[in-house]
């Protein structure tokens, strides 16, 4: 049995309190904030339309009805058929394949977030705790990654590999990793010269366990920013490889793939290019109120 | 600052063996770069005779070693759908897309500038929410798609502008190089220019729109920051008008900073213009490319990336020198 004001007793509850609070905190900070309220909205919407897709389409996205090709919204034909956004050139829904199309869109862009993210945690770590001649050339590294021409060099990748899932988010995270890399090592240099980490060196902890134990903790914050800052770019990334024909391929639409088909018929079905293309802009700017609410309750220094 | 020039071209080498380096990485994925460089058609022979004149029969060393020292001369290989050197070929396509680039800059420039002083200035004012509720907007929009929307408004709503190309059929002989805009301007030749303007606009609009959005939340944030100095409260305390005090005292420091961020910018949109190139059938390295992929003409693909990656290193290059001598602070840092 424990003694009385043992810590063990008291401490789990007491840190449960803390963290619940926390949350509580960044909740109530979200109510108060309307516009970061109306992001999360949209982003809570899109997830359920990904995640309930054949529940919310009124139409299998992939049916093709020929000479039921590019009627404008609102057509009601006379088998019943009633298709909001109209539809594409071959005839299926347009409202049921973007709905589908969240999918893909949120899949390869959190993935493709996460993937970069812990690349870059790990190499700002490394440089930044490091140092020397580690650090010149992490950040050399950094350097030359950010002079490639993104497009081209996506497009010069899918040459060699041709296009699929996994290609595409390798190719957003050779992009997105080294944004993260730099802020995450600019925050370790700043947690190594805190007391407390000199203070666990000083005790004689080894390199392993002070930066997993001292230094992580301190550039999470930084890392969870710019993640939630960097979804919206990677949307917009991911849909312009898919309209430029790169992205990823098979029955699974897109919206930046629907909306390259879509250009074709631009002078006379607007709607198959303009609906898919609303789509991405309501998700990215969803994302990114979300995101500048997030980065000014952590930390309103940081810089993407 | 010898020591500081000298140490940042170095930089800059070390970047551009390390371009070459993952170009050489991307060639070698598959393990056979060798059928990368041919087409579909070629015979066994074509297939023995690049690999044996590429070197790809040699070590990997010196492979490497024989790309880098093509890569210097720029030489990335013979386009197989033109059978031209695939660097003539890219390097043709440069001044529609450095035309493209500088216009859609300059556009970028001319929101930013005033709309991020104006809201720095009007602080929490409608002004204020105004400018950057649309700068959010802007940098939450596809720009294919704003591509496609200005087409459909401009070119074939209201008939005002042309939905693709450079220049009108036959304005195109009156120009003797490739920057029809710059040279119509340079030799006055107005209809050159403003044949070359009309058509540059959505395109320039379009691939500028990120820029744009970002660069005027960077006034803004850049302005807020000096605005709060005390040499401006200074620069008020004596008298200076509002104007003054704004346009003078406070951008020429809030200016520093930005002079990086907006080479960065260029650098970027420089290579950046492929999805507004591919919409407005814009002839570019950018649409070259992607004509390139489809053709699986490798050697073209190789040749743009590298002259991309290579202008973005000068350009960054150069600024970072211009933003010593703008600021003594960095090169005796």
């Amino acid at each position: 049995m424990h003694e009385p004001g043992d810590a063990s007793v008291i401490a789990p509850d007491l840190m449960r309190d803390e963290r619940t609070s926390a949350l509580a905190d960044a909740w109530r900070s979200l109510l108060r904030n309307k516009l970061a309220l109306f992001g999360a909205v949209i982003l809570a919407a899109v997830v359920a339309m990904a995640v309930f897709s054949p529940w919310i389409a009124p139409y299998d996205p992939s049916l093709q009805i020929p000479w039921e090709g590019r009627r404008q919204p609102l057509t009601l034909f006379d088998s019943g058929r009633f298709v909001l956004l109209g539809t594409d050139q071959l005839g299926r829904d347009l409202l049921s394949r973007i709905v589908y199309a969240s999918r893909v869109t949120l899949v390869v862009s959190f993935t493709a977030v996460a993937v970069s993210g812990l690349i870059g945690l790990i190499i700002g770590v490394i440089a930044g705790y490091l140092g020397s001649w580690v650090d010149a050339v992490c950040m050399r590294l950094v350097d030359i990654f950010l002079a490639f021409p993104f497009e081209l060099l996506a497009l010069s990748i899918v040459a060699v590999t041709g296009p699929s899932l996994s290609v595409v988010v390798v190719v957003i995270a050779l992009r997105v990793w080294v944004v993260y890399a730099r802020v995450v090592r600019g925050a370790t240099l700043a947690a190594k010269e805190k007391d407390f980490v000199q203070a666990a060196v000083a005790l004689g902890a080894s390199e392993l366990r002070v930066v997993l134990v001292h230094v992580l903790p301190n550039v999470v914050t930084p890392a969870i920013v710019i993640a939630t800052l960097y979804v919206g770019r990677v949307i917009l990334i991911e849909s312009a490889l898919s309209f430029l024909g790169v992205g990823v391929p098979g029955s699974t639409p897109t919206w930046g793939g629907i909306l390259g088909d879509g250009r074709a018929y631009i002078d006379t079905a607007w709607w198959i290019a303009f609906f898919p293309g609303l789509a991405i802009m309501i998700t990215v700017l969803g994302v990114n109120l979300v995101g500048d609410w997030v980065r000014d309750y952590l930390d309103p220094r940081i810089q993407a | 600052m010898f020591r500081y020039i000298a140490g940042r071209c170095l930089q800059a080498v070390v970047v551009l063996v390390g371009i070459i380096a993952i170009s050489f990485a991307i060639l070698h994925l598959t393990g056979d770069p060798a059928a990368l460089l041919l087409p579909e058609s070629a015979t066994e022979q074509d297939y023995q005779e690049i690999k044996s004149r590429m070197g790809f029969d040699r070590p990997l060393a010196e492979q490497f070693v024989q790309y880098m020292a093509r890569a210097a001369r720029l030489d990335f290989g013979v386009s197989y759908q033109q059978y031209r050197p695939a660097m003539t070929i890219v390097l043709e396509r440069l001044p529609a897309t450095f035309e493209l680039a500088m216009v859609a800059f300059m556009i970028a420039l001319l929101i930013a500038l005033p709309v991020g002083i104006l809201s720095a200035t009007h602080r929490n004012t409608a002004v204020d929410y105004a400018a950057m509720s649309t700068a959010l907007l802007g940098q939450s929009m596809p720009n294919f798609w704003l591509g496609l929307i200005l087409i459909l408004v401009f070119s074939l709503g209201l008939d005002l502008l042309p939905t693709s190309g450079r220049v009108s059929y036959g304005i195109e002989q009156r120009a003797v190089t490739g920057f029809y805009l710059f040279e119509g301007l340079f030799r006055l030749d107005w209809v050159l220019f403003a044949d070359a303007l009309k058509r540059v606009i959505l395109p320039a609009v379009t691939a500028g729109l990120y820029s744009s959005a970002r660069l005027t939340r960077l006034v803004r944030s850049s302005m807020l920051d000096v605005l709060s100095e005390d040499y401006v409260r200074t620069a008020r305390a004596k008298g200076l008008s509002e104007g003054v005090v704004v346009n003078v005292h406070a951008l020429k420091n809030a200016g520093i900073p930005l002079v990086t961020m907006a080479g960065i910018e260029l650098g970027l949109l420089l290579g950046g213009t492929v999805v507004t190139e591919t919409v407005f059938a814009w002839p570019g390295i950018g649409l070259l490319t992607i004509q390139a992929l489809q053709n699986d003409d490798f050697p073209v693909i190789q040749a743009a990336v590298f002259l991309l990656a290579l202008i973005f290193v000068v350009v960054n290059l150069v600024v970072d020198l211009l933003y010593a001598a703008l600021d003594p602070r960095i090169r005796y840092a």
